[in-house]
């Protein structure tokens, strides 16, 4: 390893501890798509123009093509793989399903994480702080308005969003089940 | 099973592997040992080309090859686009998968690099040195049809096809005519702008076989690729992946040529993805037309005649050029009954970005020109536009400009009032900003023209545990083009969706389906899997017939079963019958052929006659506000109506018209690509603006189901439709608010503010 221009990184990827050699500006969805072959994180831009790579980082959404992968070393990072067993994002995958929201599907990770993300912030938004919360993932297929349907379909029924706010935004990776579990993590479903 | 399944919106076959992230795109796959391609492309629009110096890139530790054109086996092709039909020069573009002796247009490819890494690539694409000869090069399109301007191409001349109309005498119908109009409309190049880059993956197999994974609509280029290489057809094998996106883009040859070349030179899997710049500034893009048109009409609403001039700039090489040219020429005077009619077209090769197959295929941009026209017309005779268009339409049992009779329904007025009323009562402009609305139809062909013969082929298999499989080589861009044939078989067969197995574009292993273009494949696919289906029907409602001692014609297969339709607790299952036929020797499985409506090859450059299966035909309504000081446009609804015969599965098909209206939207009012003399200056999407959610409203969609199409069910086409007719439908809004109408799209603030800058006093 060339100290100068590579380093050890070492992220919490859904809950799992990776570690791998990354450059010294190698973003973290190269991180993501090459080294840990986190596919499900998609690259439509490479430079924080369409949002199909947004991924919880640290308990905010982020474009991950936008963070380098240095940046990431001990964080927490979730792709929608990670968060297919929490209970939000589950809902939001459903409902993207049953309203036809999904056409080619090339943006709907990135997609889904920007809603799920919204609801975290704003459990119950009108239709235009739904567009507002989606604004900056691009979307080529379906014009949009199913994919808000879809949103609005969930926002007004999950009760627990708010707590599953609290629990991505855990400052401690390393915690154990049982402190997870006290932290209210395991809307995550008990892994 | 009536409509059980069919006319359900039921979730999408992909839909669960997509949501779930699983699914995995062209760039999601790898394989131990992959090198990396990378594409060197020419920074000049117009030269000779003297030489290519690879040495020093060959010489770069990790770098496995350098091709330039004269390794390629076969480097000048004419291309046939997939089709087996041979239809003759006025339709072939000259292809060259890499430049030799002369650069044409800024970007086109003139090396290949495959090495360890995708900085390795990079870095020995900038050791490449090229010796050129600087042209002059041609950028205008009007001005390259002159006499004497430079030869771009190989032809005689820069006109690379040019179609013509001949209906009626229009001399005699502008003699009778009251008003004339006449105007100059220019529609721009846009960008496809899916959000997935062009990518695949191909590799060498142990007999020397040719396998390329790739995001691709168009799987027959298997043929193409082979010819590339010299290779037997059957050498070279297409594994499509499930597209992020297409809009015709991926109709034409993207990477797959330099894949197979690099791996076929290496022996090693190969990777190469676009990045979205050389997305942007490289692919070709839709044609931008100039159009000239005169229409004229009696005092008492009646066209009686149109004459149109189209020219398209088809760029440095003619692609599918001759195509989508034909096509606008078709759709040149609209569904619109004129007595006279006469249009010429033109191609013209320039030294720009190639222009090729996009969503609309000619008919977005004659549209605008049409309805355009139709709308001042209008104004002048003082008429409602709605009223003066009805009383214009074409009706069933009339001929189009081609002179083909059409024995359909034409369901314009309908579809018109439904869209206009659709708007509902006029909101309030805030702001002091002005409020507007506007209509216009339109038309769109599904199916290809009918003189390439086009076939689709299916395979259904019926397991022993009363599931199934299906085969079809159908590239899935996302408009449901593989599930919908899942909807057909459960409906047909009885089995449940979720016991389908759906196997796609395998060139090899699936029935060739031919393109997911020209919004051909419910057409196609969908009634050769119905018929596949209705044969195996056939055979299980023989045998039950037998076990259960009742006539056929009273069975019917309800889900896992075939029952007594009259005595529906008599039956049996479909499990027992499969395995009854099975322990006679017959197994379940049928391939099915569906050929689509066959014409002659056009004898001549004046079309006549059928060109298209059928047409869908649709309105939209908008509601505009518009900010007179910055020329700002806020879109308040869009309603969207259309006729389309049967809807399958009806989310999708709302899916397709949304989808189809909102590219429209960027294609009216946003999307600015800029070129300078033949270079793309907007290389991403903080430049070339494609609408975001907060840029685009809330589109009623209203389906209007006449079952008269030539998809299964009477199902028409709507992939491609929905983007006809929606900027004219906003131009006419724009219009509607401040009474300034451009006929320049994309409609940008600027042109609206200079437009009403210049507008005469006392006009409103």
């Amino acid at each position: 390893m060339d100290q100068l221009t590579e380093s050890m990184i070492t992220i919490f990827l859904n809950d799992q501890p990776f570690q791998a050699v990354a450059g010294a500006s190698e973003s973290l969805l190269d991180f993501l798509r090459h080294r840990a072959l986190a596919t499900e994180v998609k690259c439509g831009c490479g430079r924080g123009d369409c949002g199909t790579c947004a991924v919880l980082f640290d308990g905010r959404m982020v474009k991950s093509c936008l963070v380098l992968a240095a940046q990431a070393n001990g964080k927490r990072v979730y792709t929608i793989r990670g968060l297919g067993r929490d209970a939000l994002m589950a809902n939001l995958q459903d409902s993207f399903i049953q309203h036809g929201a999904i056409q080619c599907g090339f943006c709907t990770p990135g997609m889904l994480m920007a809603a799920y993300n919204l609801l975290r912030i704003k459990p119950t938004p009108t239709r235009s702080e739904i567009r507002q919360g989606i604004a900056g993932n691009l979307c080529r297929c379906t014009g949009y308005q199913k994919i808000i349907d879809a949103i609005a379909a969930v926002a007004g029924k999950t009760a627990f969003v708010s707590e599953a706010a609290d629990s991505l935004d855990s400052p401690n990776p390393t915690a154990t089940d049982q402190e997870k579990a006290k932290a209210g993590y395991l809307l995550l479903g008990g892994g | 099973m009536k409509d059980r399944v069919i006319g359900q919106s039921v979730p999408k076959y992909d839909a669960g592997p997509k949501a779930s992230g699983l699914l995995q795109y062209a760039d999601d796959f790898t394989l131990p040992g992959m090198l990396y391609g990378k594409v060197f492309r020419a920074k000049v629009q117009a030269a000779i080309l003297l030489g290519v110096r690879t040495e020093r890139a060959e010489q770069l530790p990790g770098v496995h090859a350098v091709i330039t054109a004269k390794d390629v086996p076969n480097n000048n092709l004419r291309a046939r686009f997939g089709q087996s039909t041979d239809v003759g020069g006025q339709f072939e573009g000259l292809y060259r998968v890499l430049a030799e002796k002369e650069v044409r247009y800024y970007g086109e490819p003139i090396a290949l690099v495959a090495a360890e890494s995708p900085d390795l690539a990079e870095q020995a694409c900038q050791l490449i040195e090229v010796d050129l000869q600087p042209l002059p090069g041609v950028f205008d399109s009007v001005g390259a049809m002159e006499p004497g301007s430079r030869q771009v191409g190989e032809k005689p001349n820069n006109i690379a096809s040019h179609f013509k109309i001949r209906q009626g005498d229009v001399d005699q119908g502008f003699a009778q005519a009251d008003v004339i109009v006449e105007g100059t409309y220019r529609v721009p190049y846009q960008d496809h702008a899916y959000l997935e880059p062009e990518s695949g993956l191909a590799w060498s197999d142990d007999d020397g076989t040719i396998n390329i994974r790739v995001s691709s609509q168009v799987i027959e280029h298997f043929r193409e690729v082979a010819e590339i290489l010299n290779l037997p057809h059957s050498k070279v094998r297409y594994l499509g992946t499930w597209i992020g996106g297409g809009f015709g883009r991926k109709e034409d040859i993207t990477v797959e040529s330099y894949l197979a070349l690099l791996a076929w030179k290496t022996r090693k899997p190969v990777k190469l993805t676009y990045t979205r710049a050389e997305s942007l500034l490289y692919h070709c893009k839709r044609h931008p037309f100039q159009m000239e048109y005169k229409t004229g009409a009696t005092k008492d609403g009646k066209l009686v005649a149109l004459q149109a001039r189209l020219i398209s700039d088809c760029g440095a090489y003619s692609a599918l050029s001759p195509w989508v040219l034909l096509y606008a020429t078709v759709n040149a005077a609209g569904p619109y009954q004129i007595p006279n009619v006469k249009v010429d077209s033109y191609a013209v090769m320039t030294n720009t970005a190639i222009t090729s197959a996009f969503r609309g295929f000619g008919a977005p941009q004659a549209n605008f020109a049409y309805e355009s026209q139709i709308q001042k017309l209008a104004h002048i005779l003082g008429l409602d536009p709605l009223e003066f268009r009805e009383r214009n339409y074409l009706q069933t049992g009339e001929a189009f400009a081609t002179g083909w009779i059409y024995e359909r329904p034409i369901p314009l007025t309908e579809l018109a009032q439904k869209a206009w009323s659709g708007l509902g009562p006029l909101g309030s402009a805030e702001g002091g900003r002005k409020l507007g609305r506007g209509v216009a139809i339109g038309m769109g062909s599904y199916g290809r023209l009918t003189f390439l013969h086009d076939t689709s082929r299916s395979y259904i298999k019926l397991e022993l545990d009363g599931s199934a499989i299906i085969r079809c080589g159908v590239p899935d861009v996302g408009g449901g083009q593989g599930h919908i044939l899942c909807q057909i078989v459960a409906q047909e067969l009885g089995v449940p969706l979720e016991r389908i197995k759906l196997h796609i574009t395998d060139s090899q292993l699936t029935p060739l389906a031919g393109t997911t273009t020209a919004t051909r494949q419910l057409m196609m696919s969908g009634n050769a899997t119905l018929k596949a289906a209705n044969e195996l029907k056939k055979r299980l409602l023989i045998k039950a017939g037998q076990l259960l001692n009742v006539p056929i014609e009273n069975l019917i297969i309800t889900l896992n079963r075939i029952e007594v339709e009259s005595s529906r607790k008599e039956g049996v299952s479909l499990v027992e019958v499969i395995n009854r036929l099975s322990g006679e020797g017959e197994e379940l499985f049928v391939e099915a052929q569906f050929n689509a409506p066959f014409t002659d090859i056009p004898a001549s450059e004046v079309l006549q006659g059928q060109t298209h299966p059928d047409f869908t035909f649709g309105a939209y309504a908008a509601e505009v506000e518009v900010d007179e000081q910055t020329g700002q446009v806020q879109i308040n609804k869009i309603v969207a109506a259309f006729d389309v015969g049967k809807a399958l599965n009806p989310a999708i098909v709302e899916g397709q018209i949304e989808g189809g209206c909102i590219q429209g939207v960027g294609y009216a009012l946003f999307e600015d690509m800029a070129i300078h003399n033949g270079v793309i200056q907007t290389p991403s999407f903080a430049e070339y603006l494609i609408p975001t959610a907060v840029d685009v409203p809330d589109i009623t969609v209203i389906l209007l189901e006449s079952g008269s199409g030539v998809g299964p069910y009477g199902a028409k086409g709507i992939g491609e439709p929905p983007m006809v007719g929606i900027a004219p439908a906003l131009v006419n809004a724009i219009e509607d608010a401040v009474g300034v109408r451009i006929a320049d799209l994309p409609v940008t603030p600027e042109k609206i503010r200079m437009a009403i800058a210049q507008k005469p006093e006392g006009k409103r």
